[in-house]
């Protein structure tokens, strides 16, 4: 029910808006919760296990039962907390958690096996027969049990990452926080100013407190205006601080308001990193319910929420609103809803001392025992000193006292501290290094002790950086003592909630203890209390101290759970922003994509490059067709394909020599300039890192190519070696792979086309296998290395990367006028399977020098890394699986990559394994599948026919042992 | 979290690569015993407090740094260039 006067909303602005179908109308300033409350809606959610009707219950992002989804296909998003939704035109939001409809949910029979679904029903309902867990019981729960659901399509809405850095960060904009901020940013440090609702002053938006003359609303809205207008302050509304990481560093949630969000490119959120020098927290307290028979019926709210309803959004909740608490705060909302005009039933003090001098009925000593009614509250039943009385009442504003909103203090596994005074736990201070609390949050309850301690906290922070801050003028407000005398449960039959939002109950608590669950770790697991979207906040400290009380121990040593970040639910969207989609992992592209895609090249990752995979002519069904035909050219005519994507790192200094020497296996020191040599790198582990050639350009100048995927790694280990180990060599290494675009010219016509290219042509004589040198390409200073990893009389050259396009095109057009043409990784992985050449799928870190037959490429005449472990007895045992080439012999002629081998007769079990198959393709040079493989003592078994077995794909093959070069094995090609 | 290059000045830890442990900067003579190249390449420390590792400025200035931090408080306590602490000085 709106109230006819009051309030901090725009009466004049309707706003239009559904509920489950059906059209509604607020005010500008509404929350969705506020508008409901407005147009008397009280039912507005489902629990999670029962299924029970629930009404709102707080006016803050703590609220566990109002959640709501809003849009549709793509755009739904579910469990959104109706207390915070801002209203606005248009909006459409639906209940959850309920079938067939919110008033008539057929699953609330749920309710009624309440004695079969009680704490830990799941551990012991559900465990025989155990296959029926995943099939059956599972999928039944999850239909039932539940809050919304995804839509289950890609989210197409913006969401953003951000980062800021300032010296003082304020969390929280109520009167602690507001003059924490001032007094900073007077002082002249830049101040980040956090709030995460849509306007600063926290509790004075919804009390009708004064601070100075004025109200405490308007001072918060002029201290507001005076920060806006300081250059160094930055005030992030709608922004939830959610996480204290190391060295200042905190998370924060920035949500779009809706007219922001309906801008079209506009992020719907923001993922705030803050790096502070310091940080001011001032996050309040959070009020904490009484747990008394069926306390969760719609109509039993927080009393300050009441307040806020009232004096914020001109909403009252109830026409008879009945007022239960064990503090003189609750007293605050009787006084309010008299002010306000609403029916106030009667004022209930659970302590025998309480007075007031308010005018209605008032009962002290007493308690409220069960709260009657079942979608909305029509009664409370109150035991009082002279017996039980029923109220007839449509809201009761319930306060157990409230808890200082610790959570942050705890991120770094810092632990609260009980304050039997306040009756809650307060922060432990250092337990985030940088970070002191203020005002509620730190125990400090009145307006006036909040004001006082945010100057105060923010003037020692700011001399720890040097800053003097003035002393600040305090202004006149409430300074009256908070007394409790702590109530958390009300003894009695029936069921009891604690946790609202996962339907846990004294009585579920209790059980977990009388089963042993005693630790508040395990009864947190066994109840899953706590363990909902609202993380306990409104439930935690009194279901502690009802497993304290359960079993026998104080609450200090009951202890808590452990506080961990978000403080609110953040969407992963907003976390994993500009990660979806393209924007997962950067994509690294070679001179020639632009020319392979227009010929029409479907294109491969290999790690972050994309690489063609084939080029297709017409007429061609098939990959294969297209590869066959590849590889056939380049044994026949000239291909062309770019090998860019190697790892290429330029080596100066004297020291250059020497250190290849020490990373490499073999000596690279001898290594005759003009030339290149093939080198093999291991691990200190004795195991190969990777492989590829080093070509020597002037006395104190290499070039080192490297694998595509391992070009990261040994740069890493090429700047570790020289600083770590050897930093005594004057060597320096520098990454070029993107400087020089790089081409493969292999096959028996690969001089032919070179020499149309080249100003000064070449000849054996002056080229010969493994030479390098400076060339001129067309006027461009360019490298040629003769090199080949085809096994064919070939080249690769280089040229800087500018020019890669053009030349690439140049080098496909001239090839296709002599019978070749441009081929992919496809053919390229034929071509090296025929030679019987090594990449990752070989060297893939399991593997020793001795196992790939390259063993009499480590030097005995010097230190080398992985030198000594690499003659462990282990890595030179004979019976290690050795590099082997396959071929089919029988009526099978498909080999498979990570199949097994076994003797040809012996089970295909795994104590019978004899190796695995790394590579396979199909060689059109030699008509035949080949494989290249690792089995057990595979050198001396070159003629052996072994039966190839794929479990997975079930494919059995015959196959005979050879040797892995299976084509020129002379190497009389590559020298022709 | 954030990491004093000596060379660049403070860094987000997202331009850091992180190898492991300190001890990778006291390797064994090649015909030390096997005992010793067994603890310098397996044997780790798995410390409760102050302990030294290595960090790779990979996307910085490509130097190799030990990092001395603690496990328990996540304080970075000291950074050093690995080139300063070769081979025995470690």
């Amino acid at each position: 029910m709106r109230l006819g006067k009051g309030g901090q909303i725009d009466r004049g602005q309707r706003i239009s808006f559904r509920f489950d179908g059906h059209r509604y109308e607020g005010c500008v300033g509404d929350t969705l919760a506020s508008a409901l409350l407005a147009n008397d809606i009280r039912l507005m959610g489902r629990s999670f296990k029962y299924h029970r009707p629930r009404g709102v219950l707080t006016a803050g992002s703590e609220e566990p039962n109002a959640l709501v989804t809003l849009g549709q296909g793509a755009a739904q998003e579910p469990n959104l907390r109706a207390t915070t939704l801002e209203l606005h035109d248009g909006l459409e939001a639906r209940s959850q958690n309920a079938w067939p409809s919110l008033d008539l949910d057929l699953l609330a029979v749920n309710d009624l096996a309440a004695p079969f679904l009680s704490a830990g029903f799941y551990y012991k309902t559900f465990m025989w027969p155990r296959a029926f867990w995943e099939k059956l019981y599972e999928p039944l729960i999850r239909r039932a049990a539940g809050l919304g659901a995804l839509s289950g399509q890609a989210n197409t809405d913006r969401y953003a990452r951000a980062f800021a850095h300032c010296d003082l960060l304020v969390i929280g904009a109520g009167p602690a926080g507001l003059m924490a901020a001032l007094t900073a940013a007077h002082a002249g440090a830049d101040v980040i100013l956090c709030d995460e609702d849509t306007r600063t002053g926290g509790r004075l938006n919804a009390e009708t407190l004064s601070v100075g003359d004025q109200p405490g609303a308007d001072w918060a809205a002029a201290v507001t205006a005076d920060l806006a207008a300081m250059p160094n302050v930055r005030i992030m509304t709608r922004t939830t601080v959610t996480g204290a990481y190391d060295q200042g560093t905190y998370g924060a949630l920035e949500r779009a308001s809706p007219a922001e969000a309906a801008r079209p490119g506009a992020a719907k959120e923001t993922f705030w990193n803050i790096v502070a020098r310091r940080a001011v927290l001032a996050a309040g307290a959070l009020e904490r319910p009484i747990a008394f028979r069926n306390n969760d019926r719609p109509g039993v709210m927080m009393a300050g929420a009441v307040r806020a309803y009232i004096n914020r959004w001109a909403v009252s909740p109830g026409q008879a609103v009945t007022v239960f608490g064990n503090n003189d705060n609750a007293h605050r909302t009787a006084a309010d809803l008299l002010a306000a005009g609403v029916h106030v039933t009667a004022l209930i003090d659970s302590r025998p001392e309480a007075t007031t001098t308010l005018d209605i009925p008032f009962y002290k000593g007493a308690q409220v025992i069960e709260a009657h009614g079942r979608k909305r509250l029509e009664a409370v039943s109150i035991a009082t000193t002279s017996g039980i009385d029923k109220l007839r009442t449509d809201c009761l504003a319930m306060s157990g006292g409230w808890n200082p909103t610790v959570h942050l203090t705890c991120h770094m596994n810092g632990r609260p501290t009980w304050n039997d005074t306040l009756a809650s736990f307060t922060p432990t201070p250092g337990a985030i290094p940088g970070l002191v609390a203020a005002g509620a949050c730190n125990g400090t309850m009145s307006t006036h002790g909040c004001l006082a301690e945010g100057a105060r906290v923010a003037a020692q922070t700011l001399a720890d950086l040097g800053l003097t801050a003035a002393e600040a003028t305090i202004p006149a407000a409430e300074d009256t003592p908070y007394r409790i005398t702590p109530l958390w449960t009300v003894p009695g039959k029936g069921r009891a909630w604690l946790d609202f939002q996962n339907d846990v109950t004294v009585k579920d608590v209790k059980q977990a203890a009388l089963e042993n669950f005693r630790s508040v770790e395990h009864m947190k697991r066994y109840t899953t209390q706590g363990m909902a979207t609202d993380q306990g906040k409104n439930s935690n400290v009194a279901a502690l101290a009802v497993l304290a009380d359960a079993t026998g121990r104080g609450i200090p040593e009951t202890g808590t759970t452990t506080f961990r970040p978000p403080y609110a639910p953040v969407t992963i969207a907003a976390m994993g922003a500009g990660g979806q989609g393209a924007g997962f992992a950067p994509q690294r592209f070679t001179t020639s994509h632009r020319a392979s895609l227009a010929a029409g090249a479907p294109m491969i990752e290999a790690g972050l490059w994309y690489r063609p995979s084939y080029f297709p002519k017409a007429g061609e069904t098939t990959w294969r067709q297209a590869c066959d035909r590849e590889v056939m050219m380049v044994r026949n005519a000239v291909g062309i394909c770019d090998v860019s994507t190697l790892g290429k790192i330029d080596i100066k200094g004297p020291g250059a020599g020497a250190l290849l020497d020490f990373v490499y296996t073999n000596m690279f020191s001898t290594l005759p300039v003009g030339r290149v040599r093939y080198g093999l790198m291991l691990r200190e582990d004795g195991h190969v890192m990777d492989d590829g050639t080093t070509a020597r350009l002037g006395p104190d100048h290499y070039v080192m190519t490297t694998t595509t995927a391992a070009a990261g790694q040994v740069m890493r280990h090429l700047d570790f070696v020289h600083q770590a180990l050897r930093p005594d060599l004057d060597v320096s290494f520098c990454s070029v792979t993107e400087h020089w675009a790089q081409f493969a010219v292999a096959g028996p016509q690969s001089r032919d086309l070179l020499n149309k290219l080249l100003d000064t042509p070449i000849d054996n004589e002056s080229f010969p296998f493994m030479a390098c040198g400076d060339v001129a390409v067309q006027g461009v200073a360019g490298r040629l290395f003769r090199i080949s990893f085809s096994g064919e009389h070939a080249y690769e050259i280089a040229v800087p990367a500018r020019y890669g396009e053009s030349l690439f095109k140049l080098l496909v057009g001239l090839a296709e006028t002599m019978g070749g043409g441009a081929y992919g990784l496809e053919a390229l992985n034929v071509l090296r399977i025929e030679k019987g050449f090594i990449t990752h799928a070989e060297i893939h870190g399991r593997t020793t020098a001795f196992d790939i037959g390259l063993e009499k490429m480590m030097s005995p005449k010097k230190d080398f890394i992985g030198k000594a472990a690499a003659a462990r007895p282990g890595l030179v045992d004979p019976d290690r699986e050795q590099l082997v080439g396959l071929k089919p012999v029988g009526a099978v002629k498909q080999l498979t990559a990570g199949a097994h081998l076994f003797d040809r007769d012996a089970p295909a079990t795994r104590e019978n394994d004899q190796g695995y198959v790394t590579s396979v393709g199909f060689s059109p040079t030699l008509e035949s599948v080949l494989g290249l493989a690792f089995l057990k003592q595979g050198r001396s078994r070159q003629g052996e026919v072994i039966r190839m077995v794929d479990h997975l794909r079930q494919i059995e093959t015959l196959c005979e042992v050879c040797n892995p070069v299976f084509l020129d094995p002379e190497g009389g090609r590559a020298r022709g | 979290m954030r990491i004093t290059c000596p060379i660049c000045g403070e860094r987000d830890r997202r331009e850091f690569y992180y190898q492991g442990d300190a001890i990778a900067l006291r390797r064994p003579d090649a015909d030390d015993t096997p005992e010793e190249w067994d603890a310098y390449l397996h044997l780790r420390d798995n410390p409760a407090g102050v302990t030294r590792d290595l960090w790779y400025h990979e996307t910085g200035c490509g130097a190799w740094l030990v990092v001395t931090r603690n496990t328990v408080t996540h304080e970075v306590l000291g950074t050093a260039l690995a080139s300063d602490h070769g081979t025995g000085a470690a």
